[in-house]
């Protein structure tokens, strides 16, 4: 590659296309193959489409929550294992201040973008108060605060003390309106109802391939989150491509370090906390306040929650923003989504049938050449059994491939490109010429 | 244990130091008097009656020196003698117990570390603490104080980070210059873990010459390296001293300091034995007494 010294952009525009066409090929991966699996249960177009659009914004929630996990921990190191909390956060703020006033427990009634960057604010606010005094901790004893801080929240909000606010162990029974109902539908409350002008467009269109209302609704709303991702990627990248997220780097690496070359680390180290917090928040509210999955609820928001996302951003590649993308996406896709598919399929095409009770019902029958109760039993519990699998799959990448997908790319923060040779005068030695045009050097 | 401790007052630092106010016009003072001739910003770096102990140890006993505009001064003392605990206190990783430091007349006692550094006082450490996977040129660039782009703000915001990026030209261009000046430019895209550990010791020297210093303490740079790349370190020191720089350079190599530093002090058991001229220095009985006699 032997791009003109003038044009400083151009190789970040290189990469740039490169990633975006990554996370467009994963995408377009995920989707063929739901759709193929989908294809294989029988389903018509508009099932296919209605497993698509699921698994879409499983991953796209994913991605943004992994996305928040990163700047804190792939960037500046910090091991927070706090996740759902700062997530319950988002989504119970939202639920409180947005809530109309007849539901039980009775919200605000406050317009939703009002619940929303309340609770993007309630979250950041809360991860402040957390990091002042637990960032002067080290790592261990940070992911302990962090992840108490996480069950208290969940348990406060699950106390029947606050039942009245928060609605205690069932939560919240009227959740604010989906935005997309109310831009698509003249009722909100109704699916039925008269579609607005926009709403008789689309539904029109997809009535055409027999696709139901409610698959339009929720398929708009996957489509908002998806851009939502887009634009938290975007804020992300260009605060780790900058001297911000240098100096996160040096805190990762070293943090006495930094404090010699006169960086204020627990400033800095307060402000990523904070800002992931906030995201989390927000990816908290985009998947349970509203949506297609909407409830709030506090069993939704325990540590496993936190777990997958650490997965998930493990297997992206820490550090890396377009990693936390591909990993978010395909944990929630390939990992959680397509065992339980794949059951099905299974269970129709040879048609297991037993259903045995427990593993000594499964295994006795293999004496006499019996494979069905077993594969029955495995089919049954394959929800259970897939976290085996994920264990499997960690033990694996963490010994093959500690970085993860993309977190062996050498990603430079800073907001001009420090790859090629920029040497002013244009100096150009031959030997940094070979090896000035791979990014993917290891 | 200790360890953690240190970590806790590093960290709970008051940033309210006694006022320097007071102190700063006889500092100042002083400081002309004491030979800093027509400079008047005082003197680069003094240390009074500083003292650190550590449980039981006492590592500084009321340790007292200056050092002077646009020198090369040599801090030495056999192990245990109190070098770098006197850094530490200088540079705001320990608070001293009891006296003061004063960086050009102002009083920097208990100040937070990076606060230090921002105002021109900058360390280097005895195992050179580089950011392993960060590349050289984001180590260099990582230095320079008060960037635009440390605000998310600035960063994040389309209009505003044009901004960034024009300083972000100019600082890889001063990161390219320094590199060539230490004649490591050819490893600007290497990780600075990639690097051996003489190369770590000039990328160490460099980056802390980005943050723009006024005064820079050296401890043990030339350990672990190799004559000609330690003629080479040397040369560049020469080089910035006379470019107005101001070094204070711990290290055990007593010919190297008696060749190269004007000025010497020498610690033994947490105090100054003496300080002076090489010439001084070396005819000094308990200095010699000292480094014979001690516990090496």
């Amino acid at each position: 590659m032997s791009g003109t010294s003038d044009d400083l952009l151009e190789p970040l525009r290189k990469l740039l296309a490169f990633d975006a066409a990554k996370v467009a090929l994963m995408f377009l991966g995920i989707w063929v193959l739901f759709y193929a699996l989908g294809d294989l249960r029988g389903f018509d177009l508009a099932g296919s489409i209605s497993l698509i659009r699921r698994v879409t914004f499983l991953a796209a929630v994913y991605a943004i929550a992994v996305l928040a996990l990163n700047i804190q921990w792939g960037y500046a190191g910090l091991f927070n294992i706090g996740v759902a909390g700062f997530m319950a956060v988002g989504a119970y703020t939202v639920a409180m201040l947005s809530s109309p006033a007849s539901g039980t427990p009775s919200g605000l009634g406050l317009p939703l973008p009002v619940g929303i960057i309340g609770g993007i604010l309630a979250a950041t606010i809360i991860g402040l108060v957390t990091a002042l005094p637990a960032l002067r901790l080290k790592a261990d004893y940070l992911a302990i605060v962090t992840v108490a801080i996480s069950e208290i929240i969940r348990i406060t909000y699950n106390a029947p003390a606050f039942s009245d606010i928060t609605g205690g162990a069932s939560g919240f029974d009227n959740l604010p309106t989906n935005p997309v109902r109310t831009l698509l539908l003249t009722e909100p409350g109704s699916v039925i109802s008269e579609p607005t002008a926009v709403g008789q467009v689309l539904f029109s269109f997809a009535e055409g391939y027999n696709i139901g209302r409610l698959t339009v609704l929720n398929g708009v709303y996957t489509f908002g989150t998806l851009l939502v991702l887009l634009l938290v990627y975007l804020l992300l990248e260009r605060a780790g491509k900058a001297p911000f997220g240098r100096v996160l780097k040096a805190i990762r690496e070293d943090e006495v370090a930094a404090r010699s070359l006169g960086k204020d680390t627990q400033n800095f180290k307060v402000r990523a906390f904070a800002l992931g917090c906030g995201l989390m928040g927000l990816a908290g509210i985009l998947w349970y306040a509203m949506g297609p999955r909407a409830s709030v609820v506090p069993t939704n928001f325990r540590p496993e929650l936190t777990f997958y996302i650490f997965i998930a951003l493990i297997i992206g590649g820490a550090g890396s923003n377009t990693g936390s993308i591909l990993g978010g996406a395909l944990f929630a896709s390939i990992l959680f989504e397509a065992p339980p598919v794949v059951r099905n399929l299974v269970r129709e095409w040879f048609n297991v049938s037993a259903n045995p009770a427990n593993m000594i019902e499964a295994l006795v029958p293999l004496a006499s050449g019996n494979f069905d109760p077993l594969a029955g039993f495995l089919l049954a519990n394959i929800d259970t059994l897939r976290f085996i699998g994920i264990g499997v799959l960690l033990v694996i990448l963490v010994q093959r491939r500690p970085e993860g997908l993309l977190g062996a790319r050498k990603e430079t923060a800073a907001a001009v490109d420090l790859t090629e040779d920029t040497r002013p005068g244009g100096r150009r030695s031959s030997d940094v010429a070979a090896d000035g045009g791979g990014e993917t050097s290891e | 244990m200790s360890d953690t401790n240190d970590e806790d007052v590093d960290v709970d630092l008051p940033e309210d130091a006694p006022d320097p106010e007071e102190v700063e016009p006889e500092a100042a003072d002083s400081a002309i008097e004491e030979g800093a001739k027509e400079i008047p910003r005082g003197l680069p770096l003094r240390v009074e009656g500083l003292q650190k102990s550590f449980g039981g140890i006492t590592a500084v006993d009321g340790a007292t020196f200056s050092v002077e505009e646009g020198s090369l001064t040599g801090l030495i003392g056999p192990n245990g003698a109190g070098k770098s605990t006197t850094f530490n206190c200088i540079t705001g990783v320990h608070r001293p117990d009891s006296g003061d430091v004063y960086f050009r007349g102002d009083e920097i006692t208990g100040v937070r570390p990076h606060a230090i550094a921002q105002s021109g006082l900058v360390r280097t450490f005895q195992i050179a603490r580089e950011l392993d996977e960060m590349t050289v040129l984001e180590n260099m660039m990582l230095a320079p104080g008060l960037q635009r782009g440390e605000s998310i703000t600035r960063s994040v915001l389309p209009g505003l980070r044009s901004d960034v990026v024009d300083q972000e030209m100019a600082l890889r261009e001063d990161a390219w210059e320094t590199l060539e000046f230490f004649e490591i430019d050819h490893l600007a895209d290497e990780y600075a873990g990639n690097l051996s550990g003489g190369q770590r010791k000039l990328l160490e020297l460099a980056r802390a010459l980005m943050t723009d210093p006024d005064v820079m303490l050296l401890d043990e740079p030339f350990a672990g390296v190799n004559p000609t790349l330690e003629d080479k370190l040397l040369d560049r020191i020469h080089e910035l001293r006379e470019e107005g720089l101001t070094f204070l350079l711990v290290e055990h190599d007593m010919d190297l300091i008696m060749e190269h530093c004007e000025h010497i002090i020498v610690m033994h058991q947490g105090r100054v034995l003496d300080e002076g001229s090489p010439e001084r220095i070396r005819n000094n009985e308990e200095v010699i007494e000292a480094y014979l006699g001690g516990e090496v």
